[in-house]
């Protein structure tokens, strides 16, 4: 497992990437291994605004069916499409393969995010149990 | 869902569990029992599945109940309690069966097998093991027969796939060319890696599965040391074959490509053997069983719903439990099983819709997330294993 330095993450085991004003949004390499193969990933159209903590879309592997929540609010520019047909991206390539980008609304919010080191410190407890 | 027994608060765990964690599998709760889901060593769920249809892998399957039925009536309790002939059955052969409420529904699905002139061997699904047990035991006191709950005595270990029969045959001097589908035999099965070399004598080697492709059943000591000696040994001797160990999350795309029957999802104490569709495992002219006066009632009055296979047309994976639209949007029906199937590489379901929209070809939708998403009725099974010349 590796949590880039670079990205911000969400409890939800969302991770974000952050350029000016500008943000890619994906979900964690803890998340993929966790679901399993991925089959499948719904995404908001373009134009479509997504809300701090709120599902934007959904991520199923062969077994589960897991939503997604957005670690920032904004408006989507552009979907993922190769993500139609390679789903599967996502479990070779959890940390490079962005699902939506967006144009950050309220940055401010990125504060409220956790840090690599916090992201995996998190999930080492979550995993734990 | 139906209502099942109490489980118990304490999670059960088979004699294989440590092994399973050393081997990094990733373990859920399933009916009271802490098991495999998938391996990701092995390559997840996918790899497991894909493997078993052109390969092999093995299950633990330990969670699964067996009840014995031993006596001089046993063959009349056996009547009494199952729709399928038992009478049918020569010393060694099994069959596909159900114990069935006085109302023709399901208290459970199982294999009975038969192991010798008055025994037989009831094998019976995990999260229904107490259940069975006590329905079995409270309905045939009036015969001269012993039933014992078996379940604990035994590690069940499922080896599946075109290959398992080259996989076990190393390892067991019974001839499993001469054991057909849904018979079973007695064997040993050799422990390599024990010193000194020694054999387990007098294993149950059952051939039937759950995964609609060929394959054993092995029920050996439930002693941790011998279980894991056992489930290493195979493993070993498969490895020219491509052995993979496999979860339950492979079982049950496995099972549902075939359209085999899960307990509390295609059957259930609500739902009767018509509408389940299993009429050719029902012996209706067979001396008289709980049940069938409930359903020789249900047939005259025709079924209401009906379980079929349905194929995504559109975009979207129908899962357990979503609606089932007609063309209008209006609700028909719900899936009871649906996944993506990996071999056949389609999203398929299991649904039940009355018979008016059950024709294969039959447009209808799944509400997925809200959504009414295009299906289509298919034929079943989804997935039929090649036919060996």
């Amino acid at each position: 497992m590796s949590y880039p330095a670079d990205l911000k993450y969400t409890k939800e085991h969302e991770w974000i990437k952050v350029d000016g004003s500008n943000a890619t949004i994906g979900i964690t390499d803890y998340a993929q291994a966790s679901l399993g193969d991925i089959v499948f990933v719904d995404l908001p159209k373009p134009g479509s605004e997504i809300t701090a903590g709120k599902t934007f879309g959904t991520v199923e592997s062969v077994k589960a069916v897991s939503d997604l929540y957005a670690p920032a609010s904004g408006t989507v520019n552009e979907v993922n499409g190769e993500l139609a047909t390679v789903p599967e991206k996502i479990n070779k390539e959890a940390n490079t393969t962005w699902m939506v980008r967006v144009t950050l609304k309220n940055p401010e919010e990125l504060k409220n995010l956790l840090s690599a080191a916090d992201y995996e410190k998190f999930v080492n407890e979550e995993g734990g149990h | 869902m139906p209502a099942v027994e109490a489980t118990t608060p304490t999670i059960r765990k088979t004699a294989l569990n440590a092994v399973h964690r050393q081997m990094g599998a990733k373990m859920v709760e399933f009916n009271g029992w802490d098991m495999p889901v998938e391996y990701p060593s092995a390559g997840g769920i996918m790899a497991e599945h894909n493997a078993v249809r052109t390969g092999v892998g093995i299950f633990d399957v330990s969670h699964m109940g067996d009840i014995r039925l031993a006596g001089p009536q046993a063959l009349a309790a056996v009547q009494h309690i199952s729709m399928n002939d038992a009478s049918r059955l020569a010393i060694g052969q099994a069959q596909y069966s159900a114990l069935l409420y006085p109302e023709g529904t399901f208290v459970d699905d199982v294999i009975v097998h038969r192991l010798g002139e008055d025994e037989y061997l009831l094998v019976i699904n995990a999260g229904t093991r107490e259940k069975d047990f006590n329905w079995v035991r409270d309905n045939t006191p009036q015969f001269d027969c012993k039933v014992e709950h078996l379940s604990d005595d035994f590690t069940q270990i499922a080896i599946q796939g075109p290959k398992a029969v080259n996989l076990l045959q190393k390892l067991t001097d019974a001839d499993l060319s001469a054991v057909k589908f849904y018979w079973v035999t007695r064997g040993t099965i050799n422990l390599l890696k024990a010193k000194p070399r020694r054999y387990l004598s007098d294993i149950l080697i059952a051939r039937t599965g759950y995964t609609a492709e060929d394959g054993f059943e092995i029920y050996i000591p439930a002693d941790e040391v011998t279980s894991a000696r056992v489930w290493n040994e195979i493993l070993e001797a498969g490895k020219e074959f491509g052995v993979v160990p496999c979860g339950l999350g492979s079982r049950n795309t496995l099972r549902l490509e075939g359209k085999l029957p899960l307990y509390g999802h295609e059957i259930s104490d609500t739902i009767n053997v018509w509408e389940a569709g299993l009429d050719r495992f029902i012996k209706m002219e067979k001396p008289d069983f709980i049940g069938r006066a409930a359903l020789e009632n249900a047939k005259a009055v025709g079924v209401k719903r009906t379980l079929v296979g349905l194929e995504m047309v559109e975009r979207g994976i129908a899962r357990d439990g979503y609606k089932v639209l007609d063309e209008a949007g209006k609700e028909v029906g719900y899936v009871t099983s649906g996944s993506p199937a990996p071999f056949l590489k389609k999203n398929i379901a299991l649904a039940y819709v009355p018979p008016a929209l059950a024709e294969v070809g039959t447009r209808l939708k799944v509400e997925i997330r809200g959504q009414g998403v295009g299906a289509q009725v298919v034929p079943t099974p989804f997935y039929k294993r090649p036919k060996k010349n």
